[in-house]
């Protein structure tokens, strides 16, 4: 197992290098730059534009650029932002919790309704309620997030008022200072009656929104897996054995057909950790995903270049947790490697 | 004491914190964004003066919902008849925030203070020059290091200001938010505890609230400090970061926030019907303009640039881009401007006449190119949908144009230097002073057009003009030569002049004594909110 982890590692190395290469060199090929950006209608002077571009080193040749920001990374140091002039991990980790406790309730969401949901179709294949699903599923699949996740602001919080419609908590009753930037926990340990029940409150819609994609992408392939594995033969067998029809599918089954439903799980993770740029805008929830799109506009640089490196390692280890977890659930892989 | 005695004490006690928390007055105003830091000198966007500015007092300031320039950390001031000394009497006895960063001031707001803030921006060599990056954009962008001879103090309480010329708008200049007084001692306080970046992080002021906490993306926050103006109405000040325009709306509605920034022109209609909201309006300190380069043929030729004038429907766009949300320009400057000219006749649209024109001045089967900017500004909201309908306008007088756009960095550098035939750019006023709008056409001593000028049209008499209007500080004289100088600018077509748009401010109908400012920034130091 050690060995099959660190040989994993070892693949990310030059994965690491090439991503960083590829995104120094695309980021200062889009046009403009954040001295020009920040300007705006007030315009500058050739000579102050070249005055400040020195003063960022922005002037340097790009080689010189890569290889002191690659000789920053190796001391730890992913520079400090352009604009707010703090570190950028300390403004990644500042922003990181938000959308890891976004994605983690959203594939909660996913998970707990897509499975049972997609298990359900399989088995009640051809019914109405299996082709109703897939119809909702497909919805699911292409509904386009801002509106989605407007239309739900306007119902739940607007017109029910059962919702809050942005935010992380309500700021006028509670106020607690971050500790671990999941404003579950940190609810929590603020010790404020009723700070708890406000962030679940809260949570809801941006979970619901930003899970609704990866609920139908579960449902589907969950579906087609189960699918798949009820024509196996130890299903077969397993039905003449004469068990109960919970322990076929429950056990037997749904344990060999979520294999590529965690494969998925685990992509459609990487994807919201970055991808969750609509919900945060919605939901004026402050994660990175809306970090990063910002850093775009202001041609950040560092932000950008350092945001995607700290985007991707986290991809790379939630793509090693599934291939881990595929060995405890498939240990015909795990003994294979 | 019985066991029973101290339940009911503790009983009372907290049903006094409850009340309290209860009676406690809650803004919460909902932002569009994360500022870049709290320090005005170092900023630029109107996000971040917003985020500094409850904070912070300046010598001078506008008086809410005006132009208008009336003393605040300095008492009075007065101007010597050159026109050059300008001394400021400090007013006394106003202190700073306490508690702040475990900052305990020890002194009262005095002449270092005012030292300190001015020498930061102008003087390499003060200790704070370099931090958080030291780029000092709007003292540099008005000219102040070539305007200022010195900054003493005579005195605690007198500051004397020393130009190397007459210039009347310096006074309007300190009351922009780059001119924000900040503590010497708290300076000091940080350098010493080896953290002076935390000077621009986290805030301490004169001003009506005091900083409490910043969580990015998320939320500033702020309570009521009494000051010199004494304590503000609401206690707890909150700005609720929402970046999205129609989730401001929605949150609005919910009462989740009671002032928002920037409505989507969309919503308008709807917000004005809100039983709830209070949708506030008024004329924008701004003008959208189209610009003809008058150093690229055929627009060199003044007829042409009058045929481009009379060939476009601004009508039609007013009503299709502002959704009539704004008003027909026909000056550089806004109509609520003292010193603009009402007298001016505007290029009326006829077609047929312009192209008798552009026949008559040799300009036949023109194709020309139309820039239209990449970003919704409030003096423009959609620059495409304008470039697209002037561009049916100008090819019913027989020029073909074609419309271009770069990244809005890229689209700014290019018009500067005059890449463009036809552009769209538009200006939104700092200080209420014209002459932060005739610069724009200005020209330097040589006759070359300044950066701003992207017209790239030079008048020897409006540059003489903007010149002495500088130097007088008689308003009745300055009206004069700005009205003078809106003939010139008409008449020379140095731009065509496209609109002056309305800024709409949606409120809670609970909000009190809310006041929009001409400048598009937010103060809450005189609201309150009804019980």
């Amino acid at each position: 197992m050690i060995w099959f982890l660190l040989r994993r590692l070892a693949l990310t190395v030059p994965t690491f290098i090439m991503l960083m290469f590829v995104t120094f060199m695309m980021i200062r090929l889009v046009p403009g730059d954040p001295i020009e950006v920040r300007r705006g209608e007030r315009g500058i002077t050739p000579e102050r534009l070249e005055q400040l571009r020195h003063e960022m080193g922005l002037d340097q040749p790009i080689w010189k650029q890569f290889l002191d920001y690659v000789w920053g990374l190796l001391h730890g140091d992913f520079g400090t932002s352009i604009v707010s002039k703090t570190p950028i991990l300390h403004e990644f980790l500042t922003l990181f919790p938000a959308t890891l406790e976004l994605t983690f309730c959203a594939m909660l969401f996913a998970g707990l309704i897509g499975v049972p949901a997609g298990v359900l179709a399989a088995v009640k294949r051809g019914s109405v309620y299996d082709q109703t699903l897939m119809g909702v599923a497909l919805t699911g699949y292409s509904m386009p997030i801002f509106w989605w996740g407007l239309i739900l602001i306007l119902v739940m919080s607007n017109t029910l008022g059962l919702t809050p419609v942005s935010g992380r908590v309500d700021l006028i009753k509670f106020y607690y200072q971050p500790v671990t930037g999941f404003a579950l926990i940190d609810s929590v340990l603020s010790g404020q009656k009723g700070a708890f029940g406000d962030a679940v409150r809260h949570l809801i819609l941006p979970s619901i929104v930003l899970g609704t994609v990866p609920l139908a992408v579960i449902a589907r392939m969950t579906r087609s897996s189960m699918l798949e594995v009820l024509e196996e033969d130890y299903v077969r067998t397993a039905r003449a054995k004469g068990l109960s029809v919970r322990r076929v599918i429950g056990l037997h089954a749904l344990r060999n057909a979520l294999i590529p439903v965690v494969t998925s799980i685990g992509l459609q993770v990487g994807t919201l950790l970055a991808g969750a740029v609509l919900t945060e805008t919605i939901f004026s929830w402050p994660g990175v995903g809306k970090w990063l799109i910002e850093s775009i506009s202001r041609r950040d640089y560092p932000a950008l270049q350092g945001g995607i490196m700290l985007i991707a390692a986290c991809v790379i280890v939630v793509n090693l947790i599934v291939d881990l977890l595929y060995g405890l659930i498939n240990p015909r892989i795990r003994h294979a490697k | 004491m019985t066991s029973r005695n101290l339940f009911r004490i503790a009983l009372l006690a907290s049903s006094m914190l409850i009340a309290g928390v209860a009676n406690a007055k809650s803004l919460v105003y909902c932002s569009e964004g994360s500022p870049e830091n709290f320090s005005p000198s170092m900023n630029t966007t109107g996000t971040s003066f917003d985020a500094a500015r409850p904070v912070y007092n300046k010598l001078v300031e506008f008086e809410p919902g005006t132009t208008t320039p009336k003393p605040a950390l300095a008492e009075a001031f007065t101007i010597s008849d050159e026109g050059k000394t300008i001394t400021f009497k400090l007013r006394p006895g106003v202190k700073f925030h306490s508690g702040v960063n475990g900052f305990t001031p020890t002194r009262d707001f005095n002449a270092d203070d005012v030292l300190w803030s001015f020498d930061r921006m102008w003087k390499p060599d003060h200790p704070y020059a370099k931090i958080s990056g030291g780029s000092y954009d709007y003292f540099n962008d008005m000219g102040m290091p070539d305007l200022l001879e010195s900054i003493t103090k005579t005195d605690d309480l007198t500051v004397v200001m020393k130009l190397k010329e007459p210039n009347a708008p310096i006074i309007a200049n300190l009351a922009m938010d780059f001119a924000t007084i900040q503590s010497a001692e708290y300076a000091d306080f940080l350098l010493k505890k080896g953290t002076p970046e935390q000077f621009d992080q986290i805030p301490v002021g004169t001003g009506a609230f005091s900083f409490v906490d910043y969580q990015k993306d998320a939320v500033i926050r702020y309570k009521a400090f009494e000051g010199w103006a004494g304590k503000p109405k609401i206690d707890d000040l909150i700005y609720a970061i929402t970046p999205d325009p129609t989730a401001r709306y929605a949150k609005m509605k919910a009462n989740e926030c009671q002032v928002m920034i920037a409505p989507n022109p969309a919503d308008l209609e709807a917000m004005s019907k809100d039983a709830d909201i209070n949708l506030m309006s008024q004329a924008g300190l701004n003008i959208g303009y189209l610009s003809m380069n008058a150093q690229k043929p055929p627009f060199d030729k003044l007829e042409v640039r009058k045929a481009i004038a009379m060939a476009i429907d601004r009508d039609a766009i007013l009503k299709e881009v502002y959704q009539g949300a704004g008003q027909k320009a026909k000056n550089p400057i806004p109509p609520t401007m003292w010193s603009y000219d009402d007298s001016t006749v505007d290029w009326e649209y006829n077609p047929e006449k312009a192209k008798e024109m552009l026949k008559a001045a040799g300009v036949e089967n023109l194709k020309t190119d139309l820039w239209w900017m990449p970003v919704q500004r409030p003096y423009n909201p959609n620059a495409k949908r304008m470039a697209e309908m002037m561009q049916a306008d100008l090819a019913k007088v027989g020029i073909a144009a074609e419309l271009v756009s770069f990244e809005w960095g890229e689209y700014r550098k290019r018009l500067q230097a005059g890449e463009h035939q036809l552009g769209l750019l538009g200006w939104t006023g700092d200080n209420g002073d014209p002459d932060n709008f005739f610069f724009l056409a200005g020209c330097d001593k040589d006759g070359k057009p300044a950066g701003q000028n992207i017209s790239k049209w030079c008048d020897a008499k409006f540059n003489e003009d903007m010149v002495k209007a500088r130097s007088l500080s008689d308003t009745e004289e300055r009206t004069k030569i700005y009205q003078e100088m809106q003939k010139l600018h008409h008449d020379g077509v140095a731009w065509l002049n496209i609109a002056h748009s309305t800024v709409f401010e949606p409120v809670r109908k609970e909000v009190q004594g809310y006041k929009i400012s001409p400048f598009g920034s937010h103060e809450f130091q005189n609201v309150d909110i009804a019980e």
